[in-house]
């Protein structure tokens, strides 16, 4: 039985570390809908748009180059340079603040006080809106993203389980990593919000605008911020899936499996946004392994999760670890 | 320029100085509704001055004219001297302008320790870098405030509740949490909107206490509503009196005492 066991061990180690990075795309989601009560439909685009950029400011890429070509009859597509990773995800860093700047100023603004269906409609709008100008910017061929993270399987864990169980786990040295990174976010983002000044007003904007308001805190400017944080992690969950699986459209349909992550988390709660991603990952990974194969034919792990939300929509509103729902009759 | 001139002593002997607020003029509308007309009246520095009035006088409006959550359509807001162009909220609170809520508006899933550090945000100046990377500068400065935080917990006194979250708190202690946040900013003028709404007269007379001492030991000025004219009469050197958006009377509680347009705002006038 070892092996047996070795194997399921396997299965559940790659569902942690899948649910680390669904962790990550709804902690996107957690950041701005705590901050603003927006549910950001475009957090996944994001995410797409983010890669994209770092990959176009890596290579050299010029901007709009298609654009650019047609309207001047010109045939430029490089600068000619290559810009060494971290340069190149500094400034894509800038660009998210930038995108997070102009999206307040130019859509939320003038949004305040309006119903949340709105406010949705609106960052649905803002999904395909962004990946247009996304391939508009960088063209819309398949890239594939070279950050220098290490890929493929860990030779030493191969090694040591094989001792022990007589058979290798097999783990990604990519997971490994977009694991740690992402622990670390989770950490810092925390940290953040519990011991900064900013982050302080940052609560304080979640908890009550008015309140925060008298005690002198700009909405605009928190706004701004959780906006530039979600596009952070955006980018980060970008680097990570993209290295895993290519810059390409369904990228950006990660952030689908983040709502039933959400549902399991609650939207208001950080932790949450990090425990559902885990039971999301690892439970569509176990149950596939045990019921999906052997009794219903696989390819479980598509609907998984979204069945899991349900269950929970049913039983638990709120999710493990969302506000209470209290009704006043 | 407006009138600085050197101020009054109260009967009880303490110093008023100038002019800190002055609304001159004030008319402010909602729609066709006129719910301040024409209302012009100062506040000094280091007193206590009451806004009086039944209900819907206009008394919350005229607060929230001061604290930048309304702007008026006609009149000019002179602080500290200077004419104030409109501003935001946010702004008028980092001008050193703090207040509370009729209905309480405190961050319910905070500690009230953290509550009352929020009231220090409009001191701390270090950038969002610095606090990012919690550089040296940014732990000295938390430390700081966090001593000031302190100070008013204990003055206040709700030490024993300094982590509990607020929402656990009951009504009386919310406010006075509520308060704590406001002086935390080491305001210039402190608005306290019905500070002892629905407050039992156990809890109303330690409001009453707290606010006498804040006055008396921080040298605060406080510019407050209440529409109980026994609290008011005791608490306040000077008050303002407003009867559906017009000012019907101002002066010390002696002299609004006995005025007879205040007396018939308050016990109605027989009609003929």
């Amino acid at each position: 039985m070892p092996e047996q066991l070795a194997f399921t061990i396997e299965v559940f180690l790659n569902g942690l570390m899948a649910g680390v990075l669904y962790a990550l795309v709804a902690l996107g989601f957690v950041l701005i809908y705590k901050a603003s009560g927006i549910f950001n439909f475009a957090q996944g685009v994001m995410a797409l748009f983010a890669a994209m950029t770092l990959y176009g400011i890596m290579n050299g890429q010029v901007p709009f180059a298609h654009l650019i070509n047609a309207i001047f009859g010109t045939e430029i597509h490089y600068f000619g340079w290559e810009l060494p990773a971290l340069l190149a995800i500094v400034m894509t860093v800038g660009v998210m603040i930038l995108l997070a700047w102009m999206v307040q100023r130019f859509i939320f603004r003038y949004l305040v006080g309006q119903e949340p269906i709105i406010l949705f409609m609106a960052t649905i709008g803002l999904a395909y809106f962004l990946e247009g100008v996304g391939d508009l910017m960088w063209g819309s061929d398949i890239k594939t993203l070279e950050v220098g993270l290490p890929q493929g399987i860990n030779e030493t864990i191969d090694e040591v389980t094989f001792g022990w169980f007589g058979y290798g786990l097999f783990i990604d040295n990519l997971d490994i990593i977009a694991s740690i990174v992402a622990i670390a976010l989770v950490a810092a983002l925390v940290a953040f919000a519990q011991y900064t000044k900013q982050g302080r007003a940052m609560r304080a904007v979640a908890d009550d605008h008015q309140a925060a308001l008298s005690v002198g805190v700009s909405l605009n400017f928190i706004w701004i911020l959780v906006w530039s944080l979600a596009g952070f992690v955006a980018l980060v969950a970008g680097i990570m899936w993209g290295a895993k699986s290519g810059v390409q459209f369904s990228l950006s349909l990660i952030a689908l499996k983040a709502l039933p992550v959400l549902m399991l988390g609650g939207f208001t709660s950080i932790p949450g946004a990090i425990v559902g991603g885990l039971i999301i990952g690892v439970g569509e990974k176990l149950f596939e392994f045990w019921i999906g194969q052997p009794f219903l034919g696989g390819a479980t792990e598509n609907w998984f999760a979204y069945m899991l939300a349900l269950l929970f929509l049913v039983f638990r509103p709120q999710g493990l670890f969302g506000e209470r729902i209290i009704e006043r009759v | 320029m407006l009138d600085q001139t050197e101020g009054y002593t109260t009967e009880d002997g303490r110093k008023i100085g100038g002019v800190v607020m002055e609304m001159s003029n004030i008319t402010l509308r909602f729609g066709g509704v006129e719910a301040i007309k024409d209302i012009s009246f100062d506040i000094r520095e280091g007193e206590i001055r009451a806004i009086i009035g039944p209900n819907g006088a206009g008394k919350s409006s005229m607060l929230n004219v001061i604290s930048g959550f309304y702007v008026p359509q006609e009149g000019q807001v002179f602080y500290k001297g200077a004419p104030r162009p409109p501003m935001k909220p946010y702004q008028v609170a980092q001008q050193g302008i703090a207040r509370t809520f009729q209905n309480i508006a405190l961050f319910e899933g905070m500690s009230v320790l953290d509550n009352v550090m929020t009231g220090r945000l409009t001191k701390m100046k270090t950038g969002l870098f610095s606090q990012a990377l919690w550089l040296g500068k940014s732990e000295k400065e938390e430390t700081e405030n966090r001593e000031v935080a302190e100070k008013i917990i204990d003055f206040l006194e709700i030490q024993a509740i300094r982590k509990t979250p607020v929402s656990r708190l009951p009504y009386g202690l919310k406010k006075r949490v509520e308060l704590a946040r406001a002086l935390a900013a080491e305001p210039s003028l402190l608005l306290l909107d019905e500070p002892m709404a629905g407050m039992n007269v156990e809890e109303k007379e330690d409001m009453s206490r707290f606010i006498l001492d804040v006055n008396d030991e921080f040298g605060t000025t406080i510019a407050l509503i209440e529409h109980d004219m026994g609290v008011v009469m005791d608490l306040s050197d000077r008050v303002v009196v407003m009867d559906y958006g017009k000012k019907i009377g101002d002066g010390t509680p002696d002299e609004v005492r006995g005025n007879q347009a205040v007396i018939d705002a308050y016990l109605g006038v027989a009609h003929d």
